[in-house]
């Protein structure tokens, strides 16, 4: 029977920690103390077997099924988590962390550097995927969880997926990884420095020493701007906007307006993506979080041999890629399920029809919930 | 209830052994091989719904093409490779013999005997491509592009020095004697390891 969480102040919604840590960092740094933000939704059973960690993608946060504080929107995740779900409440322990370096109250460069009293800025330090993992590892033990029964996680949420299993093989019974990837690609990380080049290139970042005043939200914009096309799929976008054109202001009917406001309708969904993106985010977070994902390659301890990255692992992992994802293709997902079965590993894996390109994962797809479900069933049965 | 051949199969394969299932569909065999003998089982299968019932049947099969993919497993690695129903749909059945035979200790291979007395009949008096009830495809939306025949696969192996280490033949679910199979069996399973 399930403990009862309640009263158990760890335990919750929208929770808030100070640990001492240290992360130690992959730099050779170490980083404490530690602030975490996170949310978990059910009980712990007795034996502590039906942990579930989701990790959420670059831009997301701990509120997976949970109204988010900023934006008044549901969570990002209440197509596969929450009541009759795959990741259910009333059979799992849910546990979502906001991942270091971001900006939702785990610590990143808008935290308070304690030994300065004021923002860290710049002077937070450059992490990496397995950094955040580290440093979820280190709630976890807060929260008395010695094993996750699953760890779950989309685009970097699925790095890090990857990551706990690696890194914390005895911890993990089973990887579910989705529109992901073991490594960043060139292109991956060109466009990605083509946002960070945009918010340094705006004057107000001054090195990132922006707090208190104007933030580089132009500069943001443009980072989001050029990111999101990298979500979509081409065919999504000629579906959702094909060469449309706006209302001008003036109330004529899509007329071109010979200059340089947003004419086509592509151009003002991107705009407002753009703007609505700033309220909800740090731009020095988007920085570290971005050069984290491109440090991202598992197979690069292990002489890049990805197989050997697996060998310790005990546990069963789900692949799930998107046939229009090109930002992280199903060859990705294939390379990985080739390194597992190299390494013996248990493995699944699907590649999912779906027009909408990467973000297809977020999107209503009861395949995938079908294939998740079942996937999480049958390590609950073992 | 398992389809006979796949019975065969499952009958003959060791308890507690771990085996790869090419062409594994929506995981059967896999999953009565997991539940009665404790079979460690993956699976490749190239239709992603029939991957996905699998998975969601808490089996790991992975989705892929036996014609390219098997070259991504490593020698040796399972205890039995099987490939039920699936050889003469293969673009090359003769390299996707070999690497089942690389990468397990032994293969299952089962197919529909094309020398079969009813389809040699519908091809001799009908003059068109049989369509039975084992071969129930029309010539031009057939997946089984390499039919073979019981003689055809004994004289293949004999080529390649492929040892027969068990052979079993069905007619319909009665099983059939080794005299005369390839005129009267429906179907074979061969049990073969690297010569």
């Amino acid at each position: 029977m399930a403990k009862s969480m309640q009263g158990d102040e760890r335990f919750g919604l929208d929770k808030r920690v100070r640990l001492l840590g240290p992360v130690r960092l992959e730099s050779g740094a170490e980083f404490a103390p530690v602030d975490f933000a996170y949310e978990t939704y059910g009980s712990l059973n007795a034996d502590k077997t039906n942990a579930i960690l989701i990790c959420h993608a670059l831009t997301g946060d701990q509120y997976v099924a949970s109204t988010h504080p900023v934006t008044g929107k549901d969570g990002w995740w209440t197509r596969m988590v929450g009541p009759g779900k795959p990741i259910d409440p009333a059979r799992h322990c849910i546990i979502s962390i906001n991942v270091m370096g971001s900006c939702m109250g785990s610590s990143g460069p808008a935290s308070l550097d304690p030994s300065t009293g004021g923002p860290y800025g710049m002077a937070f330090p450059v992490i990496t995927i397995g950094d955040m993992v580290r440093a979820q590892a280190i709630l976890l033990d807060h929260l008395d969880i010695p094993i996750l029964s699953a760890v779950v996680g989309g685009s970097m949420g699925g790095m890090q997926a990857l990551s706990w299993a690696t890194l914390f093989p005895e911890r993990v019974r089973c990887a579910v990884v989705i529109a992901s990837t073991a490594r960043h690609s060139a292109q991956n990380i060109a466009f990605h420095e083509v946002g960070r080049q945009a918010i340094m290139a705006d004057p107000r970042w001054n090195n990132g020493a922006y707090y208190g005043r104007e933030a580089p939200a132009s500069g943001l914009a443009v980072a989001r701007m050029a990111a999101h096309i990298t979500y979509l799929s081409e065919a999504g976008l000629t579906e959702k906007f094909g060469r449309r054109l706006q209302n001008r202001p003036d109330g004529s009917m899509g007329a071109k307006s010979f200059g340089f406001d947003a004419d086509f309708q592509v151009e003002s969904y991107l705009r407002y993506q753009g703007l609505s993106f700033v309220d909800r985010f740090d731009a020095n977070s988007y920085l570290y979080i971005t050069r984290a994902m491109d440090y991202f390659d598992l197979a690069e301890p292990h002489d890049g041999v990805l197989a050997k990255a697996f060998a310790a692992t005990k546990a069963r992992f789900c692949l799930i890629s998107f046939d229009s994802d090109w930002l992280y293709p199903t060859s990705e997902s294939r390379r990985i399920v080739h390194a597992l079965n190299a390494a013996g590993a248990a493995a699944s894996f699907v590649e999912l029809s779906s027009p909408f390109g990467h973000d297809s994962f977020l999107l209503d797809a009861p395949e995938m919930n079908r294939i998740v479900d079942g996937f999480l069933r049958a390590g609950e049965n073992l | 209830m398992l389809r006979s051949d796949l019975a065969i199969i499952a009958r003959n394969v060791r308890s507690g052994s771990r085996i790869l299932d090419v062409g594994c569909g929506d995981g059967q065999l896999m999953a009565a091989l997991r539940d009665h003998k404790q079979v460690d089982a993956r699976g490749l299968e190239i239709d992603p719904v029939n991957v996905a019932t699998a998975v969601a049947r808490g089996l790991s099969v992975v989705q892929g093409d036996a014609d390219s993919d098997l070259v991504d497993y490593p020698d040796g690695c399972f205890d039995y490779v099987i490939l039920s129903q699936t050889l003469q749909t293969t673009r090359r059945p003769d390299l996707v013999l070999d690497h089942m035979l690389r990468i397990g200790r032994q293969a299952f291979v089962s197919f529909p005997n094309f020398a079969q007395w009813r389809i040699r009949i519908a091809h001799m008096f009908g003059g068109q491509m049989p369509v039975t009830e084992q071969l129930p495809h029309r010539w031009y939306d057939t997946p089984n592009i390499h039919h073979v025949t019981i003689d055809d696969f004994r004289s293949f192996l004999k080529d390649r020095g492929v040892v027969v280490e068990g052979q079993w033949f069905l007619s319909g679910n009665r099983p059939r004697k080794k005299a005369l199979a390839n005129l009267m069996a429906e179907h074979a399973v061969f049990l073969l390891r690297q010569g």
